[in-house]
Formats: C-alpha cells, sequence, structure tokens
C-alpha cells in the first residue's frame, strides 16, 4: 500500500487568480476505501476552491464523526479545521460563523452524522440559517462503524448482508426546504460535471446552502438491491439540467432560448447559469420545488441539481444584527481581558 | 478516437520511452530494477543480450535514451541510464557462463565480416552461436573498430574493451588482424554465402585547400588519424600550444588527449556560436573542466607559417544570424582577423565515408553521393548477399547505431542463407505480466524517489592528466547506484486498463498525482487533447483511450507525464486498473537469450 502521494504534479497545470493550482487545494492521502464516493467530493471540493480562487486560509472546515467527516483531511491541507464530536458539527459551525465572518465554513457530514445522532443540531443549523455551505456525504449507511442502515436508506433498499430496511428515509432535501433554507441542492458524487458549479454556487451564496450529495459506499452499500448503488443511482437520476457558474467579471451572453435557460443573480454580482429541462417546475418557488421532490420520491427517482433558491438571502448574522462585529481574533488582549475594574463593574450589574 | 489496440506491442513499446529511443531497444527499467536489487550479472546479460558491449556502452554511448526518459519530463534531469549501466558490468560476477558457448555445430555457411568494429562484431556474435563459420577482417592488431582507435583509453580503459571484444571473438570466430580489403572482388571470389561490410566512415575531413596547410603539413594533423596513432602508440607528444579544429565529438577527444601528450594551452575553436556545437553536452563540460577554453564564432583563415614553421592559425570572426525558417548563416563582423599561436593543429571537423576498396564494377551500386545503395531495414545492398552495417551504411553515427544495425544485418543473412525473404522480419517478443502481489502490494517498487540526478564521481585531474590511460570517471558507487536506480520510474510497468470493470467511480482520475486520467465523452484526438483535466501539449506521446463505458463516457489517459507509480490500480475499487510489466525484445536471427 502506498501512503505516500508522489509530489510531482504536471508541470503544466493552470493557475488561478491567486496563483495555485488545483494540486495546492489537495489535502492529505485518502485512508477512505478505494472507490469510496465521499474522495470524489473531496475532488469537487478541491476543483470548486480552486476554480473560485479562495485563499485556503480563508476556510473552514467543520465536520463530526464517519468516513464522510474525516474528509477534511484529504482536501484542503493549507486550511482551518475542526473535527467536532458526532453529529456536533453544526453547534461549532454555529459559534464559529459568530465570531468570525471572514472565514468561509465548509461543513461536512454524513447521513449518520446528521441524520441520526445530530439530527437535533442539522435542524437548528437550519433554521437559523448559518451562513455556511452544508455538505452530506450520504451513503445511506454508516460507513465507519461497518455499514448499518441510517435514516436515509431507502425502504426496501437491501443492505450487503442481505436485509431490508423496513424504515421510512428522512428526506434531507425536503427536511432542509421544510425548515427554510435558502440554497437547496442535491448531487451525485458520480457526477462532478454538475456537482462541482454547485459547490462553486453555494460557496457564493450568503446565507445556509445545503448539498445532500449520494455518495456510494463501495465496501457496505454498493451491493444490488440498494438504492444507494452506484448502479442504482445512475439508473434513477433525473438530473434538473446543467448548472454552470458565471463569476462576477464574466459577462453573460444572453444567447438562449426562452423558457429553457435561467440565469440566477447572487447577491455578489455573479450568476448561476441554470439550463432547466423541466419546464413545470421552477426552482425560485418554495411550493414548485416542494412537488417535483414529492413527484421524484413517488416515481422512485433521484432529482438532482439546485433545487430551491432564495434570491433574497439572510443569514444568522444579518438576523441578528450582528454583521458589523469584528472577528474574535482581532480583538486586542486588553479588549478581551479588559481588567478587574470591568469585571466589577460587571458583575455589579447582575446585583 | 478509437479504443487503444493495446494489443499491438508498439503502443506499449512507445511508452518506455529510454528503451524506444535506444536503437538496440534495450530493456532499460528492466535492467535498473536489476541494479537496485544488487543482481548486476542479470543486469550484465540483459544489455548483453540487446548491446553487445554493457561496459563500453555504460562509459561511452551516445545515450539517445535519456533525452527521451520521462524522468526529465516530470523533474529537471533524466535517469542517468547510461552510468547505471557501467555499474553493472562494474558490479557483475562471472558472465560467461550465461552466454552461449561453442564449440556450435557447423551449419555449412561461411559469412566474412569487413571490419572489426562494433558492427561486424555484433553480427558475428548474433550468427555464431547458430553454427555459421565467420570470418572477420580488420586492418587492425586487434578487434574494436573506432572503440579502439578512437574512443580514448581515459574514457574507455582497454581492458573493459578487450573482455566485451573477446567474448564474442571466443565463440568460434576466425580472426583475420592487419588484414586491410583491399579487394572486395576477392572476397566474393571467396565464395563466402553472405558478405557483411562494417569498415565504418574512416576519413576524416581536412582543411586541403586553406592557405599555409601543405607548408605547416609537419604540424597540422587530422583529428581521427592522430587519435588512432595515439592509440596505437606511434604518437607520444604533441606541442606545448595546440589548436583543435571543430567542435563535435572527435574534437573534444583531441583536445583531451591533447592536454594528456603534453599540450599545456590547448583550446578548441569553433565556427559556429558555442550553443551550438555538435559535441554531447557532458564531453564539452568535461572538455572545460580540463581548462580548455572554447573560442565560438572563429571561421578559419589561414595557417600561419614562419621560416616554415607553423606559428599559428588566424581567424576570421563572425556572428550567427538566422533568417524566418530558422536556418542559420555567419556573417562577419567587421573586426579584424584573430591570431591564434600554436605549435600543432588538430583538424577534427568531421568524417566520412571511403570505399576505395570496392570495384565498381560488382554490380553493387553507388549513389551519387558515393554511398552504397543500401535498404534501411534489411540492410541488403544492390548485390543480394552482400550488407552494410554501422557507418559504412549510412554515414558516421555511434556504436550503438551500429549494434543496431548488426542486429538486423545479421536477421538477413540469416534469412538469406535460410532461403527465406529478407524483407519478412520476424516480430518482437513481447510480454505483459501483471505486477499484483496481495491488494495494494506490487512486485515492483513503486515509490516514487524524489532525489535529483546523483553525479558520477572523477578522478582529480591532478592525476588523469598526466596519465593517459588513468581513467577519468570512476563510476557510480553502490550506494549511490542504488538511489540512482530507484529515480526511474519503471516505465515498463504498463497501466493496463479493462473498461468492462470499470464502475466510474473517478477514484483514479481525482488521486493521479500527475492528472492523467480523463473521464470524458469521446472526441477526436485534437479535440480530447483540450479536454483532459491537465494540459496535453505532448502530441508526441499518446493518448490510451477505452472503450465507451455505461455512461457513455470514456477514460482518457494521456501517457505523457504518467509516473508509473500504480496508485490508479492501488485506488480501484475494481481492479479495472492492473499494474503489467511489459517486455519487449527485438528479434535476434534464429533465437532470443531470454536473459534470465
Ligand atoms: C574520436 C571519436 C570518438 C568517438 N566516440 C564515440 C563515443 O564516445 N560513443 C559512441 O557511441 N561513438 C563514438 N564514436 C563513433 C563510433 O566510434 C563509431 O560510430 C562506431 O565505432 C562505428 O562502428 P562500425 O562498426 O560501423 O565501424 P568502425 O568502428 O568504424 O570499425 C570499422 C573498422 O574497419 C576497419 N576497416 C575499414 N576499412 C577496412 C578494410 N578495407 N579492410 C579492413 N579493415 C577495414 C577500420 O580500420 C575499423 O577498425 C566516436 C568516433 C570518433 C571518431
Ligand atoms: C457519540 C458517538 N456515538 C457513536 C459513534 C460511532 N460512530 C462512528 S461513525 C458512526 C456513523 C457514521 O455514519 P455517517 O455519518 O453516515 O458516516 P459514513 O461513515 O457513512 O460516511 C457512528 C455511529 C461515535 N463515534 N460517537
Ligand atoms: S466504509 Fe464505505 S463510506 Fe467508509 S470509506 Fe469505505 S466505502 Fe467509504
Ligand atoms: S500510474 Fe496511474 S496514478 Fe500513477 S501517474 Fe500513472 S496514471 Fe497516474
Ligand atoms: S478507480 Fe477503477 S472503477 Fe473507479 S473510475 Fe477508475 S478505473 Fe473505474
Ligand atoms: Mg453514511
Amino acid at each position: 500500500m502506498t501512503y505516500l502521494r508522489p509530489t510531482f504534479k504536471h508541470p503544466d497545470l493552470p493557475k488561478n487568480s491567486l496563483g495555485y493550482t488545483f494540486k495546492d487545494y489537495e489535502g492529505g492521502l485518502s485512508t477512505l476505501c478505494a472507490g469510496c464516493g465521499h474522495d470524489s467530493i473531496s475532488a469537487a471540493i478541491v476543483e470548486a476552491c480552486f476554480r473560485q480562487n479562495i485563499a485556503p486560509h480563508k476556510v473552514a472546515k467543520l465536520s463530526g464523526i464517519g468516513c464522510s467527516s474525516k474528509t477534511p483531511t484529504y482536501f484542503l491541507g493549507n486550511s482551518h479545521g475542526f473535527n467536532s464530536v458526532h453529529g456536533r458539527m453544526p453547534s461549532v459551525a454555529t459559534g464559529a460563523s459568530l465570531v468570525n465572518q471572514d472565514l468561509m465554513y465548509f461543513g461536512v457530514s454524513g447521513d449518520g452524522d446528521s441524520a441520526s445522532i445530530g439530527m437535533g443540531q442539522f435542524v437548528h443549523a437550519v433554521r437559523r440559517n448559518i451562513n455556511m455551505v452544508y455538505i452530506v456525504m450520504n451513503n445511506g449507511c454508516y460507513g465507519l462503524t461497518k455499514g448499518q442502515d441510517s435514516a436515509t436508506a431507502d425502504v426496501g433498499s437491501k443492505s450487503k448482508a442481505g436485509s431490508v430496511n423496513i424504515f421510512q428515509p428522512i428526506d434531507f432535501a425536503g427536511l432542509a426546504l421544510e425548515l427554510g433554507a435558502g440554497f437547496v441542492a442535491q448531487s451525485f458524487s458520480g457526477d462532478k460535471t454538475q456537482l462541482i458549479p454547485l459547490i462553486e454556487a453555494a460557496m457564493n451564496y450568503k446565507g445556509f446552502a445545503f448539498i445532500n450529495v449520494i455518495s456510494p459506499c463501495v465496501t457496505f452499500n454498493n451491493n444490488v438491491g440498494s438504492t444507494k448503488a452506484y448502479d442504482y443511482v445512475r439508473q434513477h437520476i433525473d438530473a434538473t439540467g446543467t448548472i454552470d457558474f458565471v463569476p462576477t467579471h464574466n459577462e453573460i451572453v444572453a444567447d438562449y432560448k426562452e423558457g429553457t435557460q435561467t440565469n440566477i443573480k447572487m447577491h455578489d454580482g455573479s450568476y448561476l447559469q441554470f439550463n432547466k429541462l423541466d419546464t413545470d417546475w421552477n426552482p425560485l418557488e418554495r411550493d414548485s420545488s416542494f412537488a417535483a421532490l414529492q413527484k421524484a420520491r413517488n416515481s422512485q427517482e433521484i432529482l438532482t441539481g439546485l433545487i430551491y433558491f432564495e434570491q433574497n438571502p439572510t443569514d444568522l448574522n444579518t438576523m441578528l444584527n450582528t454583521t458589523n462585529e469584528k472577528p474574535l481574533h482581532q480583538f486586542s488582549a486588553n479588549e478581551l481581558s479588559p481588567g478587574s475594574a470591568k469585571l466589577a463593574e460587571v458583575n455589579d450589574d447582575f446585583r | 478516437m478509437k479504443p487503444t489496440d493495446i494489443k499491438n506491442p508498439e503502443y506499449f513499446h512507445k511508452v518506455v520511452d529510454c528503451q524506444y529511443a535506444c536503437p538496440s531497444h534495450t530493456p532499460v527499467p528492466q535492467y535498473i530494477r536489476l541494479i537496485a536489487a544488487e543482481r548486476y550479472s542479470e543486469a550484465y546479460m540483459v544489455n548483453w543480450e540487446s548491446n553487445v558491449f554493457p561496459g563500453v556502452l555504460g562509459r561511452t554511448c551516445d545515450r539517445p535514451c535519456e533525452p527521451a526518459c520521462r524522468r526529465g519530463r516530470v523533474e529537471e534531469k533524466p535517469v542517468a541510464i547510461c552510468r547505471l549501466k557501467r555499474v553493472a558490468a562494474d558490479n557483475k560476477d562471472e558472465v560467461k557462463q550465461y552466454m552461449p558457448a561453442g564449440p556450435f555445430a557447423p551449419n555449412g555457411k561461411k559469412i566474412a565480416l569487413i571490419g572489426g568494429g562494433p558492427a561486424s562484431l555484433t553480427v558475428a556474435r548474433d550468427l555464431s552461436p547458430l553454427g555459421y563459420e565467420i570470418h572477420l577482417f580488420d586492418e587492425h592488431k586487434k578487434g574494436g573498430g573506432m572503440m579502439r582507435s578512437q574512443i580514448p583509453s581515459f574514457r574507455l580503459p582497454e581492458e573493459v574493451l578487450d573482455e566485451e571484444v573477446g567474448y564474442i571473438l571466443d565463440m568460434g570466430v576466425h580472426t583475420h588482424f592487419n588484414k586491410y580489403v583491399s579487394s572486395l572482388k576477392e572476397i566474393i571470389e571467396d565464395g563466402y554465402n553472405a558478405i557483411f561490410v562494417g569498415t565504418g566512415a574512416p576519413r576524416g575531413r581536412d582543411l586541403a585547400s586553406l592557405p599555409g596547410r601543405q607548408e605547416g603539413k609537419s604540424n597540422i594533423h587530422i583529428g581521427i588519424e592522430w587519435l588512432a596513432s595515439v592509440a596505437f602508440e606511434h604518437i607520444h607528444k604533441i606541442g606545448k600550444k595546440v589548436i583543435v579544429l571543430g567542435g563535435g565529438n572527435t574534437a573534444m577527444d583531441c583536445c583531451r588527449t591533447a592536454r594528456r601528450m603534453g599540450g599545456e594551452e590547448v583550446k578548441v575553436i569553433v565556427r559556429s556560436p558555442f550553443t551550438e556545437m555538435k559535441a554531447s553536452p557532458w564531453e564539452i563540460e568535461d572538455a572545460i573542466h580540463e581548462d580548455i577554453p572554447i573560442l565560438e564564432n572563429h571561421v578559419p583563415k589561414e595557417f600561419v607559417i614562419e621560416n616554415g614553421k607553423l606559428k599559428g592559425m588566424l581567424f576570421d570572426k563572425v556572428h550567427a544570424v538566422y533568417d524566418e525558417d530558422g536556418k542559420r548563416s555567419l556573417v562577419p563582423t567587421a573586426e579584424p582577423p584573430v591570431f591564434v599561436e600554436a605549435d600543432d593543429v588538430l583538424v577534427a571537423i568531421g568524417q566520412e565515408n571511403s570505399f576505395p576498396w570496392i570495384e565498381r564494377d560488382l554490380g553493387l551500386e553507388f549513389d551519387k553521393w558515393n554511398m552504397p545503395v543500401v535498404d534501411k531495414t534489411t540492410h541488403q545492398s544492390t548485390v543480394s548477399h552482400i550488407f552494410f552495417g554501422g557507418d559504412a551504411a549510412f554515414g558516421p553515427k555511434n556504436i550503438i547505431t551500429s549494434v543496431a544495425q548488426g542486429h538486423a544485418a545479421a536477421v538477413s543473412i540469416d534469412l538469406f542463407c535460410s532461403g527465406e525473404d529478407v524483407h519478412v522480419r520476424p516480430s518482437p517478443v513481447t510480454n505483459l505480466v501483471s505486477q499484483k502481489m496481495g491488494i495494494h502490494e506490487w512486485s515492483y517498487d513503486n515509490y516514487i524517489s524524489n532525489d535529483f540526478r546523483f553525479v558520477v564521481p572523477q578522478a582529480d585531474k591532478s592525476i588523469t592528466l598526466k596519465n593517459l590511460k588513468k581513467e577519468v570517471e570512476l563510476g557510480f558507487d553502490v550506494e549511490s547506484a542504488f538511489k540512482e536506480a530507484q529515480r526511474c520510474l519503471n516505465c515498463d510497468v504498463q497501466t493496463v486498463f479493462d473498461f468492462k470493470r470499470c464502475i466510474e467511480c473517478d477514484a483514479c482520475m481525482d488521486i493521479c498525482p500527475t492528472s492523467c486520467i480523463t473521464f470524458t465523452t469521446n472526441g477526436d484526438e485534437s479535440d480530447l487533447r483540450t479536454r483532459l483535466k491537465a494540459p496535453s501539449n505532448n502530441i508526441n506521446q499518446d493518448l490510451y483511450v477505452s472503450e465507451a463505458l455505461p455512461t457513455t463516457r470514456v477514460m482518457v489517459k494521456d501517457e505523457d507525464m504518467c509516473l508509473h507509480c500504480g496508485l490508479c490500480a492501488e485506488r480501484c475499487p475494481t481492479a479495472a486498473w492492473d499494474m503489467q510489466k511489459f517486455s519487449y525484445i527485438t528479434s535476434k536471427p534464429g533465437y532470443s537469450w531470454q536473459a534470465v
């Protein structure tokens, strides 16, 4: 087994505006199983960050526990990171986004981490609208603990051992919509063409941006009869069309057939170029998105793409009126510890 | 693009850059691994089968393999392939036991080899074990051709040459040394079944019409003639001030030899700019290291003679001007001619073929440049049983090319003597074997070393300049040899893709350190090259394209930067990728020694 990745890279790799190649956004060599969908998602995050010209030290990766939650070690090796306890990533994200609004937060979680032990945390992160990208690497099982069914396993989905799941699955996208998330997307680890622009758009979204990514567990849930296996997903996927992220400085060429393409303007002036295949569903309307999700579910299809997009986003700091707060790390020692006279003053307030 | 046909041995052959570039297709990575494993005798034999003179070539080869080496594309410098070959030769045990040993049962056929250089010796080696009666003629007292007469012993010790020429002659070759063949007709009349001409390119160019050439002739020497006289110990000294004219390897050997023969102020003077000198960079480096200045852009004007004695030379100064097509012309500068003092001048400005001993009424056609008409593949002349090879066939090249041509001619001679069509060439012997040892274990060392190229140590010039025979290069010791060997990327261990197994998880594409692999929709080659994960500008390297996968995409691998690290295969959950060792051995006549 090779534990060391060769340091050589292709000598002609393109550089982004900061002078970095995508290699500069990579992390350590993955220890996940060969072929794990999670590794593809890591690679998509690497590529999205490269394309977005983001300085690695301006990103913080937050995660819980699980194979999925291990991935932050394998991307953005030069960024900040916090590997929290199982299901507790949202609390850390909440705190972090309150004390430092200068960083871009990537929350990375699994279906076990977010839909079982961390369900309570997840729903509150959504309703509080934390300004972050929240990615669930959803494989329908607890990969790290040897593949037990998770709460997102579909009814009737068969495990590798042959047992059939009898419980209703939790639908992340539906839940996030229900709780008021402004950016809701679904994708598949095996479709980077769709996934990368979605991550780019999410990175540019001011508010809670949620992406549920179906990510096959090759070791425990890639068997015939599983609804999260590569083959099954490929056969049941219904892509809402290609999405392109158009950065601010690029002019949009208005050369498209009316009704087939929508350009969604982001708060910073960039655009999401959204090619709709399904004309009777509008991702700018929550009701329409709900209906589309429901319809896909009834026909056992997996709807992928940008499901819902709120054009007037808000986030926790906006709601709390704390957008002007300076990051905690910028406070001087004196400000953080103003002395015993100040302490006495504060204490007096409570007497 | 159409799916790549990996069943065609030429596809993977081309991926092994060094072996592909080697005229005799030596399996380079194979012997480098053997050196790393301290299996020097086997490494030697792998070489010997392909290139016949591992000890000689490990010191003197022109190394066309090194500019081709993949390592030079991913890093700064290629693997020191040539000098590793010497390590095998230096450290081997008794190897004769692995070579075909006579006496061989005679097959009743008699072959004449004219000239005793590497080309003829290769034919002798390839044909002797088949029972041919070989007669080798050379004007000198020993075999080796220019390897003996031209290459100075401070680069190639005589013992090394004697040993390797000996392996061949000991196979029962009938040698006729000190015998200059003055008539091809006579040889033909002796009734040989086939005749091989390997007489080299023995004539050195002169500056016959330059003023002063005649008057100064006792101190003006033709480079290759002078080197031969030194080699055969007819000459023992030269003047203190020496001019060497010419910028090729012969000039480098002349100037360095002159330094050892009493030359104190030896200068190399070239017409062209320094950067365009023909000599190999390492030979130029060695000359400069021995305090030999190189004067560029000096065109010889005349030999200056005073009182009937050579005093020096006059040169016109020029500079290079290039037209749109990059064609160079040397334009005189306005400066006055430059005088350079000299006691002796060595003219090393090129070599030519010359066949005064071949009668022109034998049916053997010559072209307008007075070169024999010879088939590029079969080496057959216009007389069906006469073959040419080495420098005699297509002009001066180098040892390894002569060896390769010797192999090809030997194949032809064997076919010809067996009554078969010489144009039907035997295919190479190839094999493709998985290197998998365990889930993530390979039978080759797939770790990629980050070491830069190691430098071969040299003896101090205070010693080497005093002794013509003292070898300058000391060779790698075994520790540096090991480290240098580890720089090899094992390009013969091929990435083999089975599209039926691929589940398109992208793992291989994501892990590949040099971004070789892309899954994308198919297109024609120029279109595909614009859509790969990394820029794909080296069109000399192939794209490996799979059959269509379930999503209708194809796997495209750009061979250019592949490190053969095996990570793609380690990451693949379904073993769609496998690392398989490809061996390719050009056919030798009648048999092939699969060296251990
Ligand atoms: C100064 C110098 C340095 C060189 N250094 C290198 C080097 O470092 N590396 C490298 O790869 N190459 C080098 N070369 C080139 C290399 O030596 C030749 O390309 C190679 O030896 C050619 O081999 P061959 O078998 O064709 O003939 P040769 O080696 O030229 O052998 C031909 C032999 O035939 C003999 N002969 C010719 N005519 C007759 C006749 N009528 N009867 C009998 N005998 C005859 C000649 O005397 C000679 O011995 C060098 C060449 C020169 C001149
Ligand atoms: C508090 C606590 N409870 C239970 C565990 C055991 N555990 C580790 S990972 C995991 C499930 C992870 O599943 P998921 O988030 O889907 O990640 P995956 O491995 O599938 O990517 C569990 C239950 C734990 N580490 N900590
Ligand atoms: S157990 Fe499953 S989820 Fe975990 S690394 Fe292996 S394939 Fe990925
Ligand atoms: S062996 Fe595979 S992973 Fe390694 S460089 Fe070549 S294609 Fe890439
Ligand atoms: S790792 Fe294997 S299965 Fe996955 S895409 Fe590559 S070849 Fe296909
Ligand atoms: Mg999971």
